[in-house]
């Protein structure tokens, strides 16, 4: 059984057309750390509400560890959240502001005080704990508000997203201390957040969400080598599109500009019928020799991102994105350069056209 | 930094004597009581009347029992409009405006006459006049305390509110735990304390000048005592109103002193 349930859950807000979250449902086994991934306005952030309790469900139930908590207040929970805003109490001091929820569960000012010095030593600020929050950094003040939320030894911790408000170096060393301690404490969590490479860098399991529906629910690596929809591919990671037309349904060729090409597998759709085939960035090459499929396009432009070298390259009409790893015997193309590109049949998705 | 420019300064100093060159003529009067000599002369004579200490102490608790009962009605209520009901924040702005539009002569005049009769439903008396005694009418003073201080409580309240996101804060708490009173106790009146202050500061300035009230509900609050003063003698009621404005400011500044180290905690998340 799962410890947190979420079955047909639906929210609509007053005077809303459309539900803001449909038809949800979700098992998340104990100590397993699922993201919601989405675009804004997707009901990401609604869903984990609703699992607070600062929202309810119009239809639909929630348990946590075999309790309905559907209608329970957020304060009778024990589910822990941690705000983008980080929402600490400026009147407090740190080592207040952790010991908030054990005080309030009437745990002893010995027990709080051990316990305060235990979780500052995990994010290590044991220096921290008479300042106030004013006195701390964006990237410390969030670490503070994540350790305040686990005080409590929730049943569930809630993080809605959590890094938005940093900046890009700290939001990477602070995601991977959540992960770290998320792990060292083995707390059920869910993670929300519209930031791609977070939930595929930190998650066990990530839920992709579209206008309140789940688009997928599956491991990174299900998410971005095999999505389940065009929302879910264009979504996550780069894609490239390349519309084509089925040559031979059965043994997988196509025909792009009047160049075959191949998939290495059986096509759904008919002979003849128009169909779009998707590559990621990585999949393509350059030279002729890197997979069975071969184009040739002129370089539109070059950006250097660091470990990668992007390159957007016209074939046929059709701009390609394709990444080349940024090595020292790298010959960087060239703007206005023809090359000839090459990827794998197995690289290729066949969508129908929408 | 940044410097001042000439304007700035003209429009700076401008204020400056608007507001002082007044106080600067009431403490000149009262220094000359006794003919060509200046002196505390008006101030001794004051300060011998046991009324003056009578009312002035009488004044300062109707303050604070005023501030107090103004904070427990208007904190909650500020909060819960920016928390859950904000769309009924216009009404209540309107609500809270009604002191400058309707005349505490008005007030006063309401509150006598729907209170100095027993209160009665179907014939059962639930409770009595409340003009019938002294304690009763105290109560009513009060009560027309808070209503003249509302727009400034009201307006103190709602902006120290604004300024913290009180959302996220009600939500942090209850997801530790927290039940609406402690919320309120712990996580709403700390933050508000600089809002608070502002809003006793100006309670405490109206109520312990104000007339109309006191003198037709017939309590002897400091107004109708520096009236009446002033009915009679001449320089003394300057010398008072001197010293009430002495004892209002260090009785705030003492405030501010006092919550000096924690105003700086507010506001600055």
């Amino acid at each position: 059984m799962a410890f947190l349930d979420l079955t047909n859950v639906r929210k609509t807000f007053p005077n809303a057309a459309d539900p803001a979250v449909e038809n949800f449902n979700l098992q998340v086994q104990k100590g397993e750390f699922v993201s919601f991934l989405g675009p804004s306005g997707c009901g990401k952030t609604t869903t984990l509400r609703m699992v607070a309790g600062f929202e309810l469900p119009t239809s639909g139930t929630i348990t946590i560890n075999g309790a309905d908590m559907t209608y329970q207040p957020p304060n009778q929970r024990n589910v822990g959240m941690v705000f983008q805003s980080y929402a600490l109490f400026p009147n407090m001091t740190i080592a207040d502001n952790i010991g908030f929820g054990m005080k309030i569960r009437k745990r002893t000012p010995a027990d709080i005080q051990k316990r305060v010095g235990e979780l500052l030593d995990l994010i290590h600020l044991a220096d921290k704990g008479k300042s106030y929050p004013y006195q701390l950094s964006g990237g410390q003040q969030q670490r503070v508000a994540l350790v305040r939320a686990l005080a409590i030894e929730p049943q569930v911790l809630l993080l809605d997203e959590p890094l938005s408000a940093l900046d890009a170096k700290i939001r990477v060393e602070l995601r991977l201390e959540i992960r770290r301690i998320q792990r060292q404490l083995g707390i059920t969590t869910i993670y929300v957040t519209h930031d791609q490479e977070e939930a595929l860098s930190l998650s066990d399991r990530i839920v992709v969400m579209s206008k309140g529906v789940v688009e997928q629910i599956g491991t990174p690596f299900e998410i971005y080598n095999t999505p389940r929809t065009l929302f879910v591919a264009s979504f996550v990671g780069t894609l490239n599109k390349l519309a084509c037309t089925v040559v031979d349904a059965a043994a997988g060729h196509l025909s792009f500009n009047g160049q075959p090409l191949q998939t290495g597998r059986a096509i759904a759709q008919a002979n003849n019928s128009p169909v779009t085939i998707m590559l990621r960035p990585e999949e393509l090459n350059f030279g002729a020799e890197n997979g069975e499929n071969r184009l040739e396009g002129k370089v539109e432009a070059v950006n250097f991102l660091g470990a990668i070298v992007r390159v957007t390259i016209n074939v046929g009409g059709t701009n390609l994105t394709l990444d080349v790893f940024n090595e020292r015997k790298l010959n960087v193309p060239q703007v206005g350069q023809t090359y000839p590109i090459s990827f794998p049949a197995h690289a290729c998705w066949v969508m129908p056209v929408s | 930094m940044k410097r001042f420019s000439f304007w700035s300064w003209l429009w700076f100093i401008l204020g400056v004597l608007y507001f002082f060159i007044p106080l600067y003529s009431t403490l000149d009067f009262s220094l000359r009581a006794k003919r060509g000599e200046i002196g505390f002369l008006a101030y001794t004579n004051a300060f011998s009347d046991p009324r003056f200490v009578d009312s002035f102490l009488y004044s300062n608790v109707m303050a604070v029992l005023t501030i107090l009962i103004s904070f427990l009605l208007v904190v909650p209520t500020a909060y819960w409009v920016n928390l859950r009901l904000p769309q009924l924040r216009s009404a209540i702005e309107f609500i809270t405006l009604m002191p400058f539009v309707i005349p505490a002569i008005i007030l006063v005049f309401g509150l006598i006459k729907t209170y100095s009769r027993p209160f009665e439903i179907f014939g059962l008396e639930l409770f009595p006049a409340l003009t019938s005694t002294s304690t009763s009418s105290v109560a009513l003073l009060v009560a027309g305390y808070v209503v003249l201080s509302l727009p400034y409580v009201y307006r103190s309240v709602d902006n120290g509110l604004r300024a913290m996101d009180v959302r996220t804060l009600t939500e942090a708490a209850e997801s530790l735990g927290a039940n609406g009173f402690t919320i309120l106790w712990s996580v709403i009146f700390p933050n508000l304390r600089t809002a608070l202050f502002s809003g006793a500061l100006l309670t405490f300035a109206i109520v312990v000048g104000e007339l109309t009230l006191a003198t037709f509900l017939g309590l002897p609050a400091f107004g109708p005592y520096l009236a009446l003063l002033g009915n009679h003698k001449a320089y003394e009621p300057s010398a008072l109103t001197i010293v009430s404005l002495a004892l209002t400011w260090g009785a705030m500044g003492l405030i501010q002193l006092l919550t000096r180290g924690t105003a700086q905690t507010s506001g600055t998340h």
